[in-house]
């Protein structure tokens, strides 16, 4: 009986875990199907195979609006890590004056609509002479990603016993020493887990991006827009694109699967 | 756990190595050899477009431009709405990013009245005679020149325009032993389609039933105007709870019901055209646009089956649509003149024969000029030239209803309020085709919305 329940139990676990990635499964069915074949309803499973919609969106230069998100996501993602882990440690483990209220407000800037704040940034940038470049959404991204990488490392840094901290105070290391060499390697694994979730927010990243870019500056999820029209079938071209723009995301993932768990249930179990 | 890490980063390098190994590309662009105009050589345009399969051809044939005058081109391509958000931004907040625009005629006055775009006249005046001829402005049909014109002064050029008309599918009908005249009524039509359902078991017709002022309410406002119904008296007093319009939108919804296809409510423009081109549907009333996608090989399994008819009527006789993708230059443009060529180019008699000998001439640009329903070749390949060219010159643009009305239009009322009432009104219609609502509560609801927007817009006195 157990022995059943066990085998039933797996069997849901895969059956969810089929559901689940079920419509990744069927991004890339699509995108191997003549756009007839795609638009018609309902789907078939039954068609023939073409990479023709990778071809094509190949040489339509799908790889020059990868590295443009590929750069933003590193960038933005490298900046808000700069600013936002120091912050987070000194929050964390230093006796600050109104530490709690600096964190809601770090918080606080996630609360605004992003199209309440998009006409002041638009014009801002603008008078910068900033539209339509990198900098500009690395510069947007790193500030939008910032709460994220505080809140998640001082949660992360929060765990650790601060005897150890004391410890290496007594045995000599100085607060830079302390911080390199003891407490980041104990925080490994949620820093991992906060920098894939930084990137992938900004590799994912749509609106900001539609706004701020025109020609040279666009990321794949603008470049991915450009195939819905009102007039014609696209959607194995557009799922095509798509491939291309969760497969890095879904490598990185893969790699760094167990990091990632151990990262974001840190912590878990305390309560 | 250091093999992860290291994996995770060898996999970053990677992967950042691959793509700088790649030479960033021309956006969708064509920055051919500088010949010719010298005076251009230094221009870049950037023209704001949607991916619609006309558009694309455009892109794909704009190295022949850069070729003949010097001027590079980019193409910012988004989706319509999304593509609508950007310009207005660009415009009315003056980056002055965008030269060239790509509108409908529904946006045309509009955007001319909101001075975000710049009449042509003095650009078409400064032309030489020659040029002029070449262009031969005349030979652009007059409805859509009318529908692209504000307090006289043209402001847009057509890139392709389209009326509406009934495609059927021969064999289907034949199956049925139905018959279609060349001008139907909306009744012939929804007998044939009940037919067609009870003796095939196919859908009868093809209506769009997805919410949006240009996706359900085009093709049901001109069934509003064939019965007699209005959005707006001439005092601008919303009408839709009265008779006809209401007897026009059950049609609608009962047609659907008793014939339609299944899922009428996520069904727009796109889903209706593959449902017909997979031989799936007896009839479909939509864009004449559709035509060459019906004809298309590479898309369609009814080429030659397909019988083409006028949009069907009823109290009202003309009923189809205007419509027209065009261009215009935005008025923060900083290369107007450099602007102004590329439109003359792209809609140009060259640029309707260039598309014709590169790409076929089913496929070249339909419904803006005359010239191009003269042409033999290009009557050879559309079948349906006639019955488009008719519709487009004899549309009611000016006078869409039985009644007098204080608007312009035929598949939408040309007010701004328009894209965002006509969207709800749909919304609410939808609920009556789904069958959540009957077509009495969901026009009482929208005859409390147009209400609104009649006020909102000040229209109301």
């Amino acid at each position: 009986m157990k022995k059943l329940m066990k085998s039933l139990v797996t069997l849901i676990t895969y059956v969810m875990a089929f559901i689940y990635f079920f419509p990744i499964l069927w991004l890339f069915i699509t995108s191997l199907k003549q756009e007839k074949d795609a638009a018609i309803i309902p789907p078939s499973f039954i068609f023939s195979p073409t990479f023709e919609h990778f071809h094509e969106i190949w040489n339509n230069g799908v790889a020059y609006y990868m590295l443009n998100s590929a750069i933003v996501a590193i960038a933005s993602t490298f900046i808000a890590l700069l600013l936002g882990v120091p912050a987070a440690y000194a929050l964390a483990l230093y006796r600050i004056k109104r530490s709690n209220d600096i964190l809601f407000w770090f918080i606080s800037t996630k609360f605004m609509p992003v199209a309440g704040v998009i006409i002041p940034l638009y014009l801002l940038f603008k008078s910068l002479n900033l539209l339509d470049t990198l900098s500009v959404l690395i510069l947007v991204y790193a500030a939008m990603n910032m709460p994220l990488v505080l809140w998640m490392m001082r949660s992360f840094f929060k765990d650790i016993p601060y005897e150890l901290i004391e410890a290496s105070q007594v045995d000599g290391a100085t607060g830079l020493n302390t911080f390199f060499k003891i407490t980041l390697p104990l925080v490994k694994s949620g820093l991992i887990s906060t920098i894939l979730l930084s990137m992938v927010f900004a590799w994912n990243e749509f609106f900001f991006a539609l706004s701020l870019t025109y020609t040279s500056a666009k990321t794949m999820p603008v470049y991915m827009t450009a195939f819905m029209t009102q007039e014609g079938l696209f959607w194995a071209k557009m799922s095509a694109a798509s491939v291309f723009a969760i497969v890095p995301v879904l490598i990185l993932g893969w790699f760094s699967q167990k990091q990632l768990v151990r990262g974001l249930t840190m912590g878990a179990v305390k309560g | 756990m250091k093999g992860v890490s290291k994996s995770v980063l060898a996999f970053l390098f990677l992967f950042g190595l691959i793509l700088t190994a790649c030479a960033p590309p021309e956006e969708s662009s064509s920055e051919g050899a500088n010949q010719g105009n010298k005076d251009h050589s230094d221009v870049t345009l950037t023209i704001a477009t949607v991916n619609n399969p006309d558009m694309k051809s455009m892109q794909d044939l704009t190295s022949e431009f850069t070729d003949k005058t010097g001027i590079k081109v980019k193409y910012v391509v988004l989706p319509e709405n999304e593509l609508r958000k950007k310009v207005t931004e660009d415009v009315a907040l003056g980056a002055g990013k965008f030269d060239i625009a790509t509108i409908g005629t529904y946006d045309a006055p509009i955007w001319a009245k909101n001075k975000w775009l710049i009449s042509l006249d003095d650009y078409f005046d400064k032309m030489s005679d020659e040029e002029k001829s070449n262009y031969d402005l005349d030979d652009i049909f007059a409805p859509i020149k009318n529908a692209l014109s504000y307090n006289d002064h043209l402001y847009a050029l057509p890139f392709y325009g389209e009326s509406s008309m009934l495609y059927y599918n021969k064999d289907i009908m034949k199956a049925a032993g139905v018959s279609m005249p060349l001008h139907p009524t909306w009744q012939q039509v929804a007998d044939a389609a009940v037919k067609i359902k009870e003796k095939t078991g196919k859908t009868g017709i093809v209506l769009r039933g997805l919410p949006g002022w240009g996706e359900m309410m085009a093709p049901l406002d001109t069934v509003i105007n064939a019965f007699g119904g209005k959005w707006y008296d001439e005092n601008w007093k919303a009408q839709l709870t009265n008779p006809q319009t209401e007897k026009a939108v059950q049609f609608y919804v009962d047609l659907l019901h008793k014939a339609g296809e299944s899922g009428a409510t996520s069904t727009g423009y796109t889903e209706a055209l593959t449902l017909m081109s997979q031989g799936k549907a007896g009839m479909w009333y939509d864009a004449t646009a559709g035509a060459g996608n019906l004809n298309d090989k590479d898309n369609s399994n009814i080429v030659g089956k397909v019988g083409y008819a006028y949009a069907p009527t009823a109290d009202k006789k003309n009923t189809g649509w205007l419509y027209a993708w065009s261009l215009g230059i935005e008025k923060s443009s900083k290369h107007k003149a450099a602007a102004f060529k590329f439109l003359t180019w792209a809609t140009s008699k060259d640029y309707v024969k260039l598309v014709g000998d590169k790409k076929g001439w089913v496929v070249a640009p339909p419904g803006t000029r005359k010239s191009t329903y003269e042409n033999p070749d290009y009557k050879k390949a559309a079948p349906f030239a006639d019955i488009v060219r008719d519709s487009l010159e004899h549309a009611d643009y000016d006078h869409p209803t039985i009644d007098p009305v204080p608007y312009k239009g035929v598949q939408y009322v040309e007010i701004p309020e328009f894209s965002g009432l006509g969207t709800e009104v749909s919304q609410q219609i939808a609920s009556a085709i789904s069958g959540d609502k009957s077509v009495k509560s969901a026009l009482a609801a929208s005859q409390k919305l147009a209400e609104q927007a009649a006020e909102k817009g000040g229209y109301k006195k």
